[in-house]
């Protein structure tokens, strides 16, 4: 089998770095490849975000795409491994380079996404992908942002004999509705996307605290049996989700603390961090990059106008 | 790019010779180091010292607004306070008058165009200069890209808009914390000639003078910046940009 994938690998022109992708089984016919719970760095490839696939009476639904064409292609190899079944459709949960670089391998199939994520990829796609490039290195050769092309019908609905809905929220990837979320009701499978991660610390570039808490008390009431994260190991309750927000309500407290007191944000950076999430992947770094997205504008309330002009 | 890495060669050969002949060996090992002696310390004594700090994210989130903040701890007599950034195109950010009432700690925001060290030297009575510094990686960009103001037709209408806050802290220290509007234009941006806040002085109620700031356009479009004043009561705002527009506020507690 091993020796099958690397005779195709050889015959795709283009492909420069396999990755290992080894598909685990959640749920019958449901599957999600497990990134690390790392930063991008050559050596894992940026294989840091959780992607997945469904399989149908009409093909597979796959869920993210990773953060390059070589993991998409990896990917289309692995579920290939599985099932002989075509692939159906691809939905991207959000803007952000790990999740969507994978789509050259998909062109030939819909991509379904939000318009937020859409317009966002044809507007910063180019930038992100070249600080990939930048972060992750040769793994990254040929690849190119590519926005999907359909905008996805959200609710619930019958593909393939399998009873699946599509939830917009936000907060995340950014305002309104900005994350999208698969729920495969047949299997009880929740694909959350970055809305939940689990042992690895939340990112921020784009978050709205409020309205990212509020969407976590959303998906608290929905109707899951396993639970798969944006980044970190999938789970069977609600453990993740208690994760995020504890860790989320910590921040913006924490944050608006420091503000209180007038303390500047390269301060704030270097602040000892509580005990209870040292276990988190990455972080020390997710935090600092958390301060430089969110406390210019915390900071910025405490100051009044003083001008005399 | 190839004229960049042959510059940088250039310049780690140069270093590299020069370092044969030079006292002062530089702790953060960087290709700008020789460049950044020649033009601010010549001839001066040079000490690295791990008493002074500059704490800066290691990679910027944003190249065009990078936090960072100087700390010197058990430093007795120091009168200036330098900050530096070896390889941006400009490369002093801050540089400012330290004394009874103003202590050597200062926050503030640049811009970066690639990996480089930052670096904060205070100079005491007695001439020497203490160094410290921290390297921050970056994808670049920081330096040589329109500021959002040029972008924005408003922005004229804002500039110069100052907002500030006052902090008692311990043992009678005044955290002031600043905001004025200006787009601190580098000048390397086709058709945008250089804009920027050019001094700040920080007045106590009377008007004496507490600290001269003197500032270059390394620092971040609508600088905020943080000091540590030895003081209680209102201070005085006063700025001056290098087109001549005068700012001025009055902080109170």
């Amino acid at each position: 089998m091993i020796r099958l994938a690397g005779l195709l690998f050889a015959l795709i022109p283009g492909v420069v770095a396999a990755y290992s992708l080894t598909p685990q089984q959640i749920a019958p016919g449901v599957y999600m490849f497990e990134g690390k719970t790392e930063h991008f760095t050559r050596a894992n490839k940026g294989d840091i975000a959780n992607t997945g696939f469904l399989v149908t009476d009409d093909g597979v639904l796959v869920f993210d795409t990773g953060p390059s064409r070589s993991y998409g292609q990896s990917m289309r190899l692995a579920i290939g491994l599985v099932t002989d079944k075509p692939i159906h459709s691809v939905y991207i949960s959000h803007h952000h380079p790990d999740h969507f670089l994978g789509n050259q391998a998909f062109e030939d199939v819909p991509i379904y996404a939000l318009e937020h994520t859409i317009e966002t990829i044809k507007r910063d796609g180019d930038a992100v992908t070249d600080s990939l490039y930048r972060l992750v290195g040769t793994p990254m050769a040929g690849t190119e942002p590519v926005a999907p092309g359909e905008v996805v019908s959200l609710g619930r609905q019958q593909v393939g004999g399998r009873d699946i809905e599509l939830i917009a929220a936000g907060g995340h990837g950014g305002h309104g509705a900005a994350d999208l979320m698969l729920l495969d009701h047949t299997s009880g499978v929740l694909f959350a996307g970055d809305l939940v991660f689990h042992q690895r610390a939340p990112t921020t570039p784009n978050a709205d605290l409020d309205e990212w808490l509020q969407a976590l008390e959303a998906i608290e009431a929905l109707d899951f049996r396993v639970l798969v994260p944006g980044h970190g190991p999938s789970s069977r309750g609600p453990e993740p989700i208690k994760q995020t927000r504890d860790y989320l309500q910590w921040l913006e407290e924490h944050l608006r603390q420091a503000a209180a007191e007038g303390l500047d944000a390269a301060e704030v950076m270097y602040l000892d961090l509580p005990e209870r999430f040292r276990g988190m992947g990455v972080l020390e770094a997710e935090y600092r990059r958390s301060v430089a997205h969110l406390y210019p504008e915390m900071e910025r309330e405490t100051l009044k106008a003083v001008g005399e002009r | 790019m190839r004229v960049l890495i042959i510059g940088l060669v250039g310049l780690a050969l140069l270093a590299t010779g020069m370092a044969q002949a030079a006292a002062v060996e530089d702790p953060m090992r960087s290709p700008g180091w020789r460049i950044i002696e020649q033009r601010f310390f010549k001839d001066q004594t040079v000490v690295f010292d791990e008493r002074v700090r500059v704490l800066a994210p290691a990679s910027a989130e944003d190249t065009f607004a990078v936090p960072g903040f100087v700390q010197v701890d058990g430093i007795e007599d120091i009168e200036r306070l330098l900050v530096v950034i070896d390889l941006n195109p400009i490369q002093k950010v801050l540089e400012m008058d330290i004394n009874e009432a103003v202590q050597p700690s200062v926050g503030f925001r640049f811009k970066v165009q690639q990996r480089t060290p930052v670096r904060a030297a205070v100079q005491t009575a007695d001439g020497t200069w203490y160094l410290g510094g921290v390297w921050v990686d970056a994808a670049g960009g920081g330096c040589t890209a329109p500021s959002t103001a040029s972008a924005n037709p408003d922005w004229a209408e804002r500039m110069g808009e100052i907002e500030a806050a006052l902090w008692q802290r311990d043992n009678g220290v005044q955290r002031l914390k600043t905001r004025l509007m200006h787009p601190m234009d580098t000048g390397l941006v086709d058709n945008i000639p250089a804009f920027y806040l050019e001094t700040l002085e920080l007045q106590n109620e009377k008007g004496d003078v507490l600290s001269t700031v003197s500032i270059e356009s390394a620092m971040s479009e609508n600088p905020v910046l943080s000091f540590d004043l030895a003081t209680d009561g209102p201070v005085l705002l006063r700025g001056r940009d290098n087109q001549g527009n005068r700012f001025r506020a009055t902080v109170t507690p």
